[in-house]
């Protein structure tokens, strides 16, 4: 295990809301390749981490590189159009669009008709256009999800909208993937369902994965690597089974009377 | 003969006020911002295109004189979308609503201070340009745009940023030069509908454009339902006709007009085709599909 750089890589970074400290000195790296998974009690900053990350709220100091070059300036549609995507915490699908308008918006930053092209319905928008239609179709297919294609994205059941956010994502291409509570409010049967299809994700687009859940049978059996965060603090860095034995996440865990099945 | 000419007049405000409800249409249903501004849009379409074929080149064959004046009616009206669209970069929703407002109070006492355009006795001896064939054929030209606007990667990211720009900024939407665009030929297409309209009446005034316009366009689109093109087209006929049937109640179409917004609003909330097309609007790429 040779990695020449880091993927992704957090020097000394640090949020803070108003006087509330949500990320303090975090510093971290991420293998291409790799599964990470972030677990931590409530309000511990994960989600705030990936907001950083993915350029949706700006640190209030520190690095992030992405493959060496810093990135903190970047808005984030520049870093979806990197190869970052993300999930969020409370499903944000555009609910009103077709399954497959909401798989096509994540391929329309490639499509490079202009205006006028649009306007006028040039031979190469429509060229364009049919091929972004057969490359979301062809996804949706990967995710069995064809019959719904026009459907609007809200008359999905919960467990569909969830797939369909990792779909979106995933039609960016990612070079990097954040999943942030995948299999919140899912069942075993459900969740189980979601882990195979990660797994198959991890192989099919060989995608490295960053991966927030509080379900640690879950991610433990997942992710190779897990980070633990503590009040905005990096408390644990290190394989699973080395993490489930570490007594500063014990007593967090504990300390916090946090329920691991939530 | 008479009522002939009564039916053609009808049927130009018609389309006029279609092409101004497909207008507001863009921003406000499609785009999910709120702008009370459209008629601020349509005045600069108006007077600048009135300056064409009034002060600049009244010589020129009208075949010719026409469609120019238009185009830069429509183009003026796009320039003036340009500031209203970096500023819906910062805010959204109640403020950006708030700053239409105040964009149409400074468009229509800017006009008002013009002696070149009359001031506020108004612009007079417009020549009489449009007509039945020139109305039918910008109504079709601006439709047809639109449509192959809103079914492009354009109106599905306008969209997106309607339903969630945060998720939208998040699949790499370039919010920004979406909302540039649509403000552009949002106000270009209402720039168009004031160029036929002064060209219509021979005679503009700044009055003519004030926040009552914008509520007329308003009305149009809820009406009709929002993020439709179908409901633009059924609102403006139904709004335009209802105007006419109601004329002889005088003063009281102005009270009925509003209660059956109301009624409108209470039970059927979004409009007769709110986010739905007749089947003949629609573009379908994926037929077999289906
Ligand atoms: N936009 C914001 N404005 C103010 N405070 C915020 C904001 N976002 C997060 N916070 C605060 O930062 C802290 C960390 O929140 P965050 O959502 O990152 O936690 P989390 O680890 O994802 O928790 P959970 O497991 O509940 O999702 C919380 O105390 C929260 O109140
Ligand atoms: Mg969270």
């Amino acid at each position: 295990m040779n990695f020449p750089q880091p993927l992704l890589q957090a020097c000394h970074l640090h949020k803070n809301f108003g006087g509330q400290q949500s990320i303090i000195d975090l510093s971290f790296h991420i293998n291409e390749k790799e599964c990470l998974g972030i677990i931590g009690p409530n309000g511990a900053g994960k989600t705030t981490l990936f907001n950083l990350i993915t350029g949706m709220v700006p640190a209030s100091s520190g690095i992030i590189l992405w493959q060496g070059h810093p990135i903190e300036k970047k808005s984030g549609a520049q870093l979806a159009r990197l190869g970052i995507a993300r999930t969020f915490q409370n499903i944000r699908l555009f609910k009103q669009l077709s399954v497959l308008e909401n798989i096509q918006i994540a391929y329309d930053s490639q499509l490079t008709y202009s205006v006028l092209g649009s306007l006028f319905s040039f031979s190469q928008k429509n060229l364009q256009e049919k091929k972004s239609i057969a490359a979301a179709m062809d996804l949706l297919a990967m995710f069995e999800m064809t019959d719904v294609a026009h459907e609007p994205a809200s008359s999905l059941p919960y467990g569909f909208q969830r797939r369909l956010e990792i779909a979106r994502a995933l039609a960016l291409n990612p070079r990097l993937l954040l999943l942030d509570e995948p299999v919140a409010g899912m069942n075993s049967t459900e969740a189980a369902k979601i882990m195979e299809l990660l797994r198959w994700i991890q192989k099919e687009f060989s995608s490295t994965l960053l991966i927030i859940e509080h379900h640690l049978p879950f991610i433990m059996e997942l992710c190779n690597r897990l980070l633990v965060l503590n009040f905005g603090s990096l408390i644990a860095d290190g394989a699973p089974s080395q993490i489930k034995t570490n007594p500063a996440v014990i007593s967090a865990y504990l300390g916090n009377d946090n329920d691991s099945e939530e | 003969m008479i009522l002939n000419d009564y039916l053609i007049f009808i049927l130009i405000t018609l389309i006029i006020n279609a092409i101004l409800c497909l207008s507001l249409n863009l921003v406000n249903g499609y785009m999910g911002e709120f702008s009370v501004g459209h008629a601020a849009f349509m005045a600069l379409g108006a007077y600048s295109s009135a300056i064409i074929t009034v002060k600049i080149a009244p010589t020129l064959p009208p075949l010719f004189l026409f469609p120019m004046a238009v185009l830069i009616g429509g183009a003026t009206a796009a320039l003036a979308g340009i500031p209203l669209a970096f500023l819906s970069f910062k805010t959204r929703g109640d403020y950006l609503a708030i700053i239409t407002l105040a964009f149409l109070m400074i468009v229509k006492s800017g006009l008002e201070n013009i002696s070149y355009v009359g001031a506020s006795r108004g612009f007079l001896g417009i020549p009489h340009l449009t007509n039945l064939p020139w109305t039918l054929f910008w109504g079709v030209v601006c439709f047809l745009c639109l449509r192959n606007f809103i079914y492009s990667k354009w109106g599905r990211c306008i969209m997106a940023i309607r339903e969630d720009e945060i998720a939208a900024e998040a699949m790499g939407v370039a919010t920004r030069s979406a909302k540039m665009m649509t403000f552009m030929i949002s106000s270009f297409v209402a720039g168009v509908a004031g160029a036929l309209f002064a060209h219509q009446l021979q005679f503009i005034n700044p009055s003519s454009f004030d926040i009552l316009k914008s509520t007329d366009i308003l009305v149009m689109v809820y009406l009709g339902g929002v993020a439709s093109l179908s409901g633009s087209l059924a609102g403006a006929t139904i709004f335009t006709l209802l105007n006419q049937l109601l004329q002889p109640l005088g003063i009281w179409r102005m009270v009925v007009m509003p209660f059956l917004l109301v009624l409108l609003m209470l039970f059927r909330p979004r409009g007769i085709m709110g986010f739905r097309e007749w089947s003949w609007v629609k573009i379908h790429r994926d037929r077999s599909d289906h």
